[in-house]
């Protein structure tokens, strides 16, 4: 069973601080739900994990099954098992997803090593199965046109091959109509087995109908404030945010 | 600027030429081999009435070819060098320390048995005997200034194709290479076409006779051996009514610390309603001056179509066109160019509509990678008295680094009211965010940016056959590679 563990975690975007301090374990088979208010954080915690160039990590260790993961380049540690959901995913012209899977999973594997093609395919077609997508799906360019929708379904079937350890999903109901969110927590459920820690970066409690986290998290500016089951979603959407604002209030006065 | 110490007039030369241009030190390709040669001719260093003499003597031509020759280099001698809109690197060939013409001989072999071991070597390593025997109708093998190798299927030479080297094609069928030799591109067109015209050698001599389609492609695999040397083939392709040809060409040289010169002249004519398709898959070591002339006439229905690849060399100066001489002739030019640190892809398309209802498509796509600079010219004619012509133009230019450059200059001019044209141009960087989302997947950023690279030309690159596909695609990721970090 595999574990992230995020230690007293500083991240600063272009020398401005804007994770300050986070502490948080994700074991296999847990879901875990970080809530907040826009601008506190959320976002740059998941980059930083993933290892985005522009963000820089000042201090704080973020530790895959006991090893740092900080000194890796963002591709080593995406081949460690850490996944990142994209809110906005790029796209990559000309490239289709089955090619650029292909490319992926290539990638993972030892020099000299060559995918067996029609294995691959078997297994991403199965994949494909699992999760209601069409099999002309793959066929397409790697997010070339495709509305809000079909790009997070695009973000799961990836997750889906690549078979993360951890799964960081930054606001993946975001932009999405109460149809493709169904069909993106359908895919993520599937998905929750022992193997898989997940991260859920979400706004708004709605996703959070239809992926049940064990624990719900409320980060504000730049920490974990609270920490709770999934009632303390229902509490915030019942409350909004506002009142965890005061809460800190009284605590600091 | 610091005064030079001793390291530095010490420098270990291999990694001088790292610091200086990344892209040096990586294996270009399998091309970057040579061996030292006994050459039986040898027209020497530097050019003169007496080196045109030379290579018409050893070739042993009728008189109207040595006439032909010594008037083009009164022609190459009096035209400026066109630094007037072209690249100044041009002024650094020094047309004095070129070799001219290298040979073991005039007759290529028609069996690779035949052929002297380390040529033969040569090929073998560049895999070129493997193609023939898997999916080619014919193989020429040009080895510097003439054709080792060269040999046509049965099966084909019994349709009446004609398939031999420019020598031999001068020699066998001067009627019919008379008649069409110098008419597509005159000798004074440019004056590298001068020089060609004044010290050609080899190439390709193509003739399909009416109503034949050649099932397989031909392909000649031009080879750069020697150091300070010029290859200057001459390659002229006859498509007789209602035929259809393809032909191949792929070209490497070793890398050497001197300049090499490559400028040939290649001139299609499709005779009504016959097709041609011209295929190029370039990959000159980058000391290479690849400057080259190439052009079509079309006729009534006919079409031609060039595919251009251009990876490699220093500078690369091509324009590919099609004179489009009869009604409902067709033109296009599809044209990928890969521009590394040190290098100048100066490449684009001309096309000339001669005729009623013809019609034009231009497709050209660059790739800037580091310091590299790619160019995009491109002519597009219609006059005023013709109706019912259709161009289309797109040129879309890809950005790896920051510090990579593109220009494009496009010249339309469509005169009339009865004629049509459109044309899309396009910049493009592959974005830092592109690059981490796909290094967020397990790519290292080489491989993602092969990937950007191989996905922007994905739709040109379909169009090849597989066999070439695949071999633009390992050099693409050979060349990004050392692209990054």
């Amino acid at each position: 069973m595999s574990q992230l563990e995020i230690k007293n975690l500083h991240v600063s975007i272009a020398d401005k601080e804007i994770v300050k301090g986070l502490s948080l374990t994700i074991k296999g088979g847990e879901v875990h739900a970080i809530m907040g208010p826009n601008g506190t954080g959320k976002s740059t915690l998941s980059k930083a994990i993933a290892g985005h160039p522009d963000y820089t990590i000042t201090s704080g260790e973020v530790l895959l099954d006991g090893v740092s993961i900080l000194e890796k380049e963002a591709d080593e540690r995406a081949r460690a098992g850490i996944f990142l959901a994209f809110q906005y995913p790029s796209e990559i012209p000309g490239v289709s997803i089955a090619n650029f899977l292909r490319a992926a999973l290539q990638a993972r594997l030892a020099d000299g090593e060559e995918i067996d093609a029609s294995g691959y395919y078997k297994r991403l077609y199965a994949k494909m199965d699992l999760l209601k997508i069409d099999r002309k799906f793959t066929s397409r360019a790697v997010n070339d046109g495709f509305s809000g929708g079909e790009k997070k379904r695009c973000e799961i079937l990836q997750m889906a091959m690549l078979e993360p350890k951890v799964a960081l999903m930054d606001e993946t109901d975001s932009g999405l109509d109460i149809d493709a969110l169904r069909i993106v927590a359908d895919g993520v459920n599937t998905m929750r087995s022992p193997e898989l820690g997940v991260l859920l970066i979400t706004h708004y409690q709605r996703l959070l109908d239809y992926i049940v986290p064990d624990y719900v998290h409320v980060m504000y500016d730049g920490r974990i404030v609270k920490s709770g089951d999934k009632t303390l979603a229902h509490e915030l959407e019942a409350k909004g945010y506002d009142w965890i604002k005061k809460e800190l209030a009284n605590a600091k006065a | 600027m610091k005064p030079p110490t001793e390291t530095d007039l010490l420098p270990d030369s291999a990694e001088a030429a790292a610091v200086e241009n990344p892209a040096v030190g990586i294996d270009q390709s399998a091309g970057n081999f040579s061996y030292n040669m006994e050459y039986a001719f040898d027209a020497g260093t530097g050019l003169s009435e007496d080196t045109i003499r030379y290579i018409s003597s050893v070739k042993k031509e009728a008189p109207w070819i040595l006439e032909f020759r010594l008037k083009a280099l009164k022609k190459f001698l009096s035209m400026p060098m066109p630094t007037h809109w072209a690249t100044k690197d041009l002024e650094n060939i020094d047309f004095q320390k070129i070799r001219y013409y290298l040979s073991q001989g005039q007759k290529p072999k028609r069996t690779w048995d035949e052929v002297p071991d380390d040529i033969k070597k040569t090929f073998e390593r560049l895999g070129i005997p493997e193609q023939e025997r898997k999916f080619l109708a014919g193989v020429e093998a040009q080895f510097d200034s003439e054709a080792a190798y060269s040999n046509i299927k049965e099966i084909v030479s019994k349709q009446g194709v004609i398939f031999v080297n420019s020598t031999e094609g001068l020699r066998e069928h001067p009627e019919l290479f008379k008649k069409f030799f110098g008419k597509v591109i005159p000798t004074g067109d440019n004056k590298f076409s001068a020089l060609n015209s004044a010290v050609f050698s080899g190439g390709s001599f193509i003739y399909v006779p009416p109503g034949v389609k050649v099932a397989q492609p031909l392909q000649a695999y031009f080879r750069i051996n020697a150091e300070n040397f010029g290859q200057f083939e001459r390659t002229l392709i006859i498509a007789d009514e209602g035929s259809e040809v393809v032909y191949m060409e792929g070209c490497t040289a070793p890398k050497f610390s001197t300049s090499t010169l490559h400028s040939a002249v290649v001139e299609l004519v499709a005779l009504k309603g016959a097709k041609i398709q011209y295929i190029t898959v370039q990959n000159w070591a980058n000391n290479v001056f690849n400057l080259v002339t190439k052009r079509g006439i079309a006729h009534e229905d006919a079409e031609i179509k060039w595919i251009d690849c251009n990876i490699g060399s220093r500078l690369t100066m091509k324009y590919p066109g099609v004179v489009l001489k009869g009604e409902r002739a067709r033109g296009e030019v599809i044209s990928i160019a890969l521009a590394n640190d040190g290098q100048h892809q100066d490449t684009g398309a001309k096309m000339i509509h001669a005729a009623n209802n013809t019609t034009s498509n231009i497709v050209a796509k660059s790739i800037s990678v580091g310091q590299g600079r790619s160019t995009y010219r491109g002519v597009v004619h219609i006059p005023k008295h013709l109706k019912g012509c259709k161009n289309n133009t797109e040129c879309d230019a890809l950005l790896i680094n920051t510090n990579s450059r593109t220009d494009t200059y496009p010249a339309i001019s469509v005169r009339g009211d009865k004629n049509s044209t459109q044309h899309e141009a396009s910049v493009s960087k592959v974005s830092e965010d592109m690059i981490f989302y796909m290094q967020q997947r397990g790519l290292t950023e080489g491989q993602a940016m092969s990937l950007a690279v191989n996905g922007f030309i994905n739709d040109l690159a379909r169009q090849f056959p597989m066999e070439y596909s695949v071999e633009l695609k390992r050099l693409i990721d050979l060349e990004m590679e050392g692209s990054v970090g």
